[in-house]
């Protein structure tokens, strides 16, 4: 195990970058996945992994039977799967809504430079009563 | 301990979700974000004096001990940035008030500025190097949403550029975590502090210390990783442009700081290359960045370009390593989120009177506001470095860190790029506010006064304030630089901030 996982993470990472660097939208999201997927592995397989005791403790006991398996891994990734969770629900929706709007995935008609950058605020009318006055 | 640690996270926290709970009132929401960002302001106030008359403050959060809990730490350098960041929160809490509109204002504008804010505010305090990514990341989503909300076609494009390095920036933070644990077996940073130069393999230390240089340079817009800067912070309105420009970027140097002189010291790295790249990281970002501004005609996106050319100050600064150098560095990220943010502030209120950020097609605003000039020169004097402003005595204090420790060439370079501030500052005056009023110009330009009916004054009001800051930094800066000083001393020795966290060694 302790060395395959080290190996397999790298894989999975190299893939991801792989992906990332393709033109489509949804490629390089997948690859975003797939690294997110491999530092999590990369995450457990540096954490000292142990075949131990469940690290639990038994009624009556005040600490658990060692020698017992180390824990705090499994937070970490459980964190930073949430966490991953999170961003990567934005990042569809944000690419679902830039195909609606701008009506391609590929990256490199998606990004040709802004038109007027002023568009994203709004006039006020204020300015009228102001003028006025 | 001090349970006072909690507030800075705390208050943005119970603002956002008192602003989400009264969504459906546009009128309570702005009320409930300026007075949150009060009370955070307060906060800061009374954490500052703690900090500054006992020392570095300490909370086991869940009564923990370190290094098994997630413990919150207040040195000095944090104190300076989470009262920054809560003046900033009050600015651009103000500003917004006119200058985002009720559809943004519908969709939870202010609870995600505060949970910005205090994901901000979360980064700065954490001891736990695990806990600063969560913070990162809190603060990421927020900056997402506040970028793409309003679903515009250029802010779209600039949110999928900012969206997608920041995720893969956080990923390699991530790794740069895991490799640590793998090391130590510890991810309190004074823990990790104290075991980090016991770890035999002095490779693996320098090549994490390498990833975690690329995770926060991603952040903080270092060469060569900045691309996506410039191409993502023109693109939403102005209060959120400020606060990004202000603010995002330097909680990437806050954590190179932090990482650099805690972590992975001369001592835990066994050589000194890292701070050796820092060096040639800060100059090139320096100049690319300078040129960059040199070549954009686009109001903001000059600013963007200069963001990063001003990070390079503070990542020479860094590397110096020295007090004087470190000093520098934070008195140069205090001093540039207060220009950097006023001059992204004045631009909203010149495309408010002329509809456009467009160099070419402004005009004629030293003629009819006098007064929004003086404003803009003060900050783009503050910002290239002319005396009395608070620029002045930043870069003074860099250049004579760099003399002093002999780095001639590099210093030169700092006073070249000064010199390079000045001529786009110089470009943005003699276009927009020198050039004769355009002949397409809106209506109203040149009638509606900065103060009275048209309610620029609420615009102004933040503006004004930042100048008069800028000002008084300038003309009083001595007790400011006595407490970056302390900041750095403070950072240069870690035994103290290792004693605070674990207790007597």
């Amino acid at each position: 195990m302790d060395t395959i996982l080290p190996i397999i993470a790298g894989a999975i990472f190299a893939t991801g970058i792989y992906l990332l660097l393709r033109r489509s939208l949804i490629l390089t999201i997948i690859g975003i996945i797939l690294i997110s997927n491999s530092v999590n592995l990369a995450l457990f397989s540096l954490g000292r992994l142990t075949t131990e005791n469940p690290p639990l403790i038994k009624a009556g006991s005040l600490e658990p039977l060692a020698p017992f398996a180390n824990p705090l891994p499994q937070a970490l990734i459980l964190t930073a799967i949430v966490i991953g969770f999170g961003l990567l629900a934005f990042a569809l929706a944000l690419a679902y809504r830039s195909y609606r709007e701008l009506g391609t995935v590929d990256q490199d008609e998606l990004l040709q430079d802004a038109e007027d950058t002023a568009a994203a605020i709004v006039p006020r009318d204020d300015f009228k009563k102001g003028g006025d006055a | 301990m001090n349970g006072m640690l909690v507030l800075p996270v705390a208050i943005p926290l119970i603002t956002a979700t008192l602003g989400l709970l009264f969504r459906k009132s546009s009128q309570l929401q702005r009320w409930i974000g300026v007075l949150g960002a009060v009370a955070l302001l307060g906060s800061a106030v009374v954490l500052f004096r703690d900090v500054y008359a006992d020392g570095i403050q300490v909370l086991q959060l869940g009564n923990w001990a370190a290094p098994f809990g997630i413990t919150l730490v207040a040195d000095m350098l944090t104190m300076l940035m989470v009262g920054i960041s809560a003046i900033m929160g009050l600015i651009i809490a103000i500003y917004s008030l006119y200058d985002i509109d009720k559809e943004r204002e519908r969709f939870g504008y202010y609870p995600l500025l505060h949970i910005l804010i205090m994901g901000v505010n979360g980064s700065f305090l954490t001891g736990d190097i695990f806990n600063l990514y969560v913070w990162f990341e809190v603060m990421l989503i927020a900056s997402f949403i506040l970028l793409a909300l309003g679903n515009s076609k250029n802010q779209l494009q600039g949110a999928l550029k900012y969206v997608f390095i920041n995720l893969f920036s956080s990923l390699v933070f991530l790794f740069g975590v895991a490799l640590l644990y793998g090391m130590t077996g510890t991810l309190n940073m004074a823990d990790l502090a104290v075991r980090l130069p016991e770890v035999e393999n002095t490779g693996l230390v320098t090549t994490t210390a390498m990833i975690f240089m690329v995770a926060f340079g991603i952040k903080a817009a270092v060469f060569p990783l900045f691309f996506w800067l410039p191409a993502s912070y023109h693109t939403p309105p102005v209060a959120i442009s400020a606060i990004f420009g202000g603010l995002l970027t330097k909680v990437g140097v806050y954590a190179l700081i932090r990482v650099f002189t805690l972590l992975f010291t001369v001592e835990s790295a066994h050589n000194d290359y890292l701070h050796t790249i820092l060096l040639w990281v800060g100059g090139f970002t320096m100049v690319i960045g300078v040129l960059g501004a040199a070549s954009h005609m686009e109001f903001r996106k000059i600013l963007s370009f200069h963001i990063v050319s001003q990070i390079g100050y503070m990542i020479m600064g860094l590397a110096f390593n020295t007090a004087m150098g470190i000093m520098g560095a934070i008195f140069y990220v205090l001093h540039n989120i207060l220009a950097k943010s006023n001059l992204f502030l004045i631009s909203g209120v010149a495309q408010r009177l002329l509809g456009t950020f467009e160099l070419k097609k402004m005009g004629g605003l030293y003629k009819h506001y006098p007064f929004l000039a003086v404003l803009f020169l003060i900050s783009a004097f503050a910002l290239a470095g002319f005396p009395p402003l608070s620029g002045f005595w930043a870069k003074l204090s860099l250049v004579k860190a760099g003399l002093s420790i002999e780095q001639y060439v590099i210093t030169g370079v700092a006073i070249l790029v000064g010199l390079l501030t000045l001529f786009s500052m110089t470009k943005i005056w003699l276009t927009a506010f020198w050039s004769p009023v355009p002949d397409e110009k809106p209506e109203h330009f040149g009638k509606i006064p900065l103060f009275g009916a048209g309610k620029l004054y609420i615009l102004m009001i933040p503006v004004m304030i930042i100048a008069g800051l800028i000002i008084m930094v300038g003309l009083y800066a001595q007790p400011l630089l006595e407490l970056c000083m302390t900041a750095a001393e403070q950072l240069l020795d870690p035994s103290v901030y290792i004693e605070a966290v674990l207790g007597p060694q």
